[in-house]
C-alpha cells in the first residue's frame, strides 16, 4: 500500500534542521520561526502544540510548500527521505504535495471546492498522482469514503460539500488527504471547528488510518488533550521556537520546561474539581519585541541571569529535551543560589 | 440542596424562542415553500440562585447562547417567562425596568468583536455608568475607571489606549471591568474563553473566580467545554437542540451523570490524564435543528432508545437527588449505567 521507500528505513522520514522564516516588514525583518529542527519517523504522530501565534501552523506550511509570501524559508533545511525539499521549484513541490506529503486543513468547508462533487475531487487527486484509468479512479474514490466511515458511499460521491455536515466534510478532506498514499500528513487543527462529539470521531479515524496505512502524521493544535490521547511524541512551541519536545507520555505527564509546566497546568481537567488553575502570568511576545535570551525569561518564575541574556538550546531534561538552562549541568550552582 | 428556601435571584420558567429562517417572499412564492421556523429554545426552565454559577453546556446550535441572550433582553422570548429578583422586566414600565436592568450585565464570548475599535478604552468602560446616570462629574468617572482597571489587573493608564493595542486577554479584562462597571450582582457570560489561548484563559477564568468571590457575584456561564464548566460552575444544565436534558449539581453530574447525551458528551473529552483506557466513541452528529427528529431529539443518537423515545418527547424530571432529567430511560430505569470514565481521584 505505501510507496517504495526513497531511501533505507532507517533514515527518518522527515527531518527538519535549523528552520527559520522570516517576514519582511516595512519595520525591518520579523523572524517567525527562528532554529527549529526536529525529525518524524515513519508512521510516527508528532503533535505540535502551543498558542496563537507560537509558530506552529507556518512549521507545517513551510513543509509542504505553502508558505504564504511574503514569508520565506530564511534559513535551515527540510530533509524528506533525506531529500532536501525546501527550495524545489514550484512544479516539483506539486508532485511531492499530495503524493508524499499532504495536507488536512482546520475548515473543511474552504478547504474543499464548492462547485464540484466531492467524488470529481478525489477522482482529480487520485489521476494527478496515480497511474490508473479514470474507472479505477472513481472505484477507489468509493472505497476511500467508505474507509473514512461515510454512510453510502456510492451514493454520497456525486454530492456537493454543502450537501455534508461538518464532521462528515472533514471525513471527506481526510478521503482527499489519504488519495495517493502519502507518507505524511500535516494535519492542522483537524478538529478546531467541529463540535466536541464530533471531534472524537474525527481523531480516533486519523489515528486509526494512520495506523493502517503507515502515514506519519504532524499534528498541530492548541489542544493538549487532542495530543495527549493521539501523538507519539510532542513538540511544544514558544515564541518561534521549540520549549520542549519529546514522548507524549512524558511531556504531558512529568513536563521539564517551565512553560510547558504552567500550560499543563492551566487546563481545567475534569477530574480536578475546581482547584485554582495554575497562571502564567503576561502573554506570549509579539515577533516585534521577541526578548533577549530565552523567550519565556520575562514569564518565568525559575529565570536566571544567564535566561536573559543567552537563548537555551535544546538540553535532555528527563526523558525529554527542554531548551531551558535549568538543564544545564554547570547552572546547578546558580540555581541553587 | 434541591430547592432553596430563598427566593432564587432568576427564575427561568418555560422559555421559548422561534427564529424565522424562511426564505425571502419571493423565493417562497416560486418555489412554493411554507415558511420555516427553527425552535432555538424550546420550553427551558431553571432558578439561580445569589452567589451561585449556574452553567449551560452543549454542542453549537442546541441554544445555549439564544438563552443568554434572552436573559439579558437581547432578544424577546416568543413564550414563558423570566423573572430577576421577583420581578418580571416585560411587565415593568421602562424607568423600572432600566432600574432592574442595571443590575445585571453580559460578557460576550469575541472580545475584538464586542468593543468600538474607535473609542478609547475609558470611554468604553464609563458607557455603563453614563448610560445608567450612576454618576455625573468627570473626575468622579475617571476615579472609578481607574479602580475597575485595576480591578481586572489592568494599569489605569491603559485607559488612554485604544481595544487593537490590546492582546485578546487584555481585551476580556476590558470587557469584564465594563460589565462591573455598573456594580452589577448578576453577570451573564457567552463563552467567555472560548477565544482564547489556554494560559489566557487560566487568568480569565482565575480573575472571575476571585470577582466572584470578592462581590458575591451570581454567574450564568455558557460554555461547550465540559472542563471549563466544571471547572467554574456549581450547578449544570445541559442542552440538546434547545431543550434541557439534563440539570445537577456539578458534582452529581460529573461523577454521574444520568442523561445518555450527558454521558456522550462526557465520554468524547480527551483524556489529558492518560489513564489509557478505551473511550467509546461518539454516534452520528446533532440534526439540523430546523426538521428535529420527533419524540426525544436525541433519539436517533442514543444506544438506549426504544419505541416510546421515537414517539413521545420526554420532560424534565426529578431522577435522584439534585438532578431532573428529561429521558424516558432514566424515569423507567432503563438506564443501567457503564462505568463512567472519569473518576474524580
Amino acid at each position: 500500500m505505501a510507496p517504495p521507500p526513497l531511501s533505507p528505513n532507517d533514515a527518518p522520514l522527515l527531518r527538519v534542521r535549523g528552520l527559520r522564516i522570516e517576514f519582511p516588514t516595512r519595520r525591518g525583518t520579523l523572524v517567525a520561526i527562528d532554529d527549529v529542527s526536529f525529525d518524524v519517523a515513519r508512521g510516527e504522530v508528532l503533535g505540535m502544540v502551543g498558542e496563537s501565534g507560537a509558530g506552529k501552523s507556518l512549521t507545517g506550511a513551510a513543509i509542504i510548500g505553502l508558505l504564504e509570501p511574503p514569508g520565506r524559508i530564511a534559513g535551515g533545511e527540510i530533509l524528506l527521505h533525506g531529500r532536501p525539499i525546501h527550495a524545489l521549484p514550484p512544479a516539483e513541490m506539486r508532485r511531492i504535495r499530495g503524493r508524499h506529503i499532504s495536507m488536512v486543513f482546520q475548515d473543511p468547508l474552504t478547504s474543499l471546492n464548492p462547485l464540484l462533487t466531492v467524488g470529481d475531487q478525489i477522482v482529480e487527486t487520485i489521476l494527478t498522482h496515480k497511474p490508473i484509468g479514470e474507472q479505477a479512479a472513481r472505484r477507489r474514490a468509493v472505497e476511500l469514503l467508505e474507509e473514512v466511515g461515510i454512510p453510502a458511499p456510492d451514493q454520497r460521491i456525486d454530492h456537493y460539500p454543502h450537501q455534508f455536515s461538518g464532521g462528515m466534510r472533514q471525513r471527506v478532506v481526510i478521503a482527499l488527504a489519504l488519495c495517493a498514499d502519502p507518507e505524511l500528513i500535516i494535519a492542522d487543527e483537524p478538529t478546531t471547528a467541529l463540535d466536541v462529539s464530533v471531534q472524537a470521531q474525527i481523531i480516533a479515524l486519523l489515528r486509526r488510518l494512520c495506523r493502517e496505512h503507515h502515514t506519519a502524521v504532524i499534528l498541530v493544535t492548541h489542544d493538549m488533550g487532542v495530543i495527549a490521547e493521539t501523538a507519539d511524541r510532542v513538540a511544544v512551541m514558544y515564541a518561534g521556537r521549540i520549549a520542549e519536545i519529546g514522548p507524549v507520555r512524558e511531556v504531558v505527564k512529568q513536563p521539564q520546561h517551565p512553560y510547558t509546566r504552567g500550560l499543563m497546568g492551566s487546563i481545567p481537567v475534569l477530574g480536578a474539581g475546581s482547584r485554582r488553575l495554575v497562571q502564567i502570568d503576561g502573554a506570549m511576545p509579539r515577533l516585534t519585541a521577541i526578548p533577549s535570551g530565552c523567550a519565556f525569561h520575562p514569564r518565568c518564575g525559575e529565570a536566571f541571569a544567564r535566561c536573559r541574556e543567552e537563548r537555551p538550546e535544546l538540553l535532555a531534561a528527563g526523558h525529554a529535551r527542554a531548551a531551558c538552562w535549568l538543564y544545564a549541568g554547570d547552572n546547578a550552582a546558580e540555581r541553587a543560589r | 440542596m434541591n430547592a432553596p428556601p430563598v427566593t432564587p435571584l432568576l427564575q427561568v420558567e418555560d422559555l421559548r424562542c422561534t427564529f424565522d429562517v424562511s426564505k425571502p417572499w419571493l423565493n417562497r412564492l416560486i418555489e412554493g415553500e411554507p415558511r420555516r421556523s427553527l425552535k432555538a429554545v424550546d420550553g427551558v426552565s431553571f432558578d439561580i440562585t445569589r452567589g451561585e454559577t449556574f452553567a449551560l453546556v452543549g454542542e453549537s446550535g442546541c441554544g445555549k447562547s439564544t438563552v443568554a441572550r434572552l436573559v439579558v433582553g437581547l432578544y424577546q422570548p416568543d413564550g414563558g417567562r423570566i423573572v430577576f429578583d421577583g420581578e418580571d422586566p416585560a411587565q415593568l414600565d421602562a424607568a423600572r425596568r432600566q432600574k432592574l436592568r442595571r443590575r445585571f450585565q453580559m460578557i460576550f464570548q469575541d472580545p475584538y468583536a464586542s468593543l468600538n475599535p474607535r473609542w478609547r478604552v475609558d470611554r468604553i468602560i464609563a458607557e455603563p455608568i453614563r448610560v445608567f446616570g450612576l454618576m455625573r462629574e468627570d473626575a468622579q468617572i475617571r476615579r472609578r475607571v481607574a479602580e475597575l482597571l485595576t480591578l481586572v489587573g489592568l494599569s489605569p493608564a491603559d485607559g488612554t489606549r485604544y481595544p487593537h493595542e490590546f492582546s485578546g486577554g487584555q481585551r476580556q479584562r476590558i470587557c469584564i471591568a465594563r460589565a462591573l462597571a455598573n456594580n452589577p450582582e448578576f453577570l451573564v457570560c457567552d463563552e467567555p474563553t472560548s477565544a482564547l489561548d489556554v494560559s489566557v484563559q487560566a487568568q480569565i477564568l482565575n480573575l472571575m473566580k476571585d470577582l466572584q468571590d470578592e462581590f458575591g457575584l451570581t454567574y450564568l456561564f455558557i460554555s461547550h467545554d465540559l472542563a471549563v464548566v466544571r471547572h467554574m460552575a456549581n450547578r449544570v444544565g445541559v442542552m440538546y437542540l434547545g431543550r434541557l436534558v439534563e440539570i445537577a449539581d456539578s458534582r452529581t453530574l460529573f461523577e454521574q451523570a444520568r442523561h445518555p447525551y450527558t454521558r456522550m458528551l462526557l465520554a468524547t473529552i480527551p483524556d489529558i490524564s492518560m489513564s489509557g483506557q478505551a473511550r467509546p466513541a461518539a454516534q452520528g452528529e446533532v440534526p439540523n435543528p430546523i426538521t428535529p427528529p420527533p419524540g426525544c431529539t436525541f433519539h436517533p443518537r442514543c444506544a438506549l432508545a426504544d419505541e416510546r423515545c421515537r414517539r413521545e418527547p420526554p420532560q424534565l424530571l426529578p431522577a435522584g437527588p439534585a438532578r431532573h432529567a428529561a429521558c424516558h430511560a432514566v424515569q423507567e430505569g432503563r438506564d443501567a449505567a457503564p462505568a463512567l470514565r472519569h473518576d474524580t481521584d
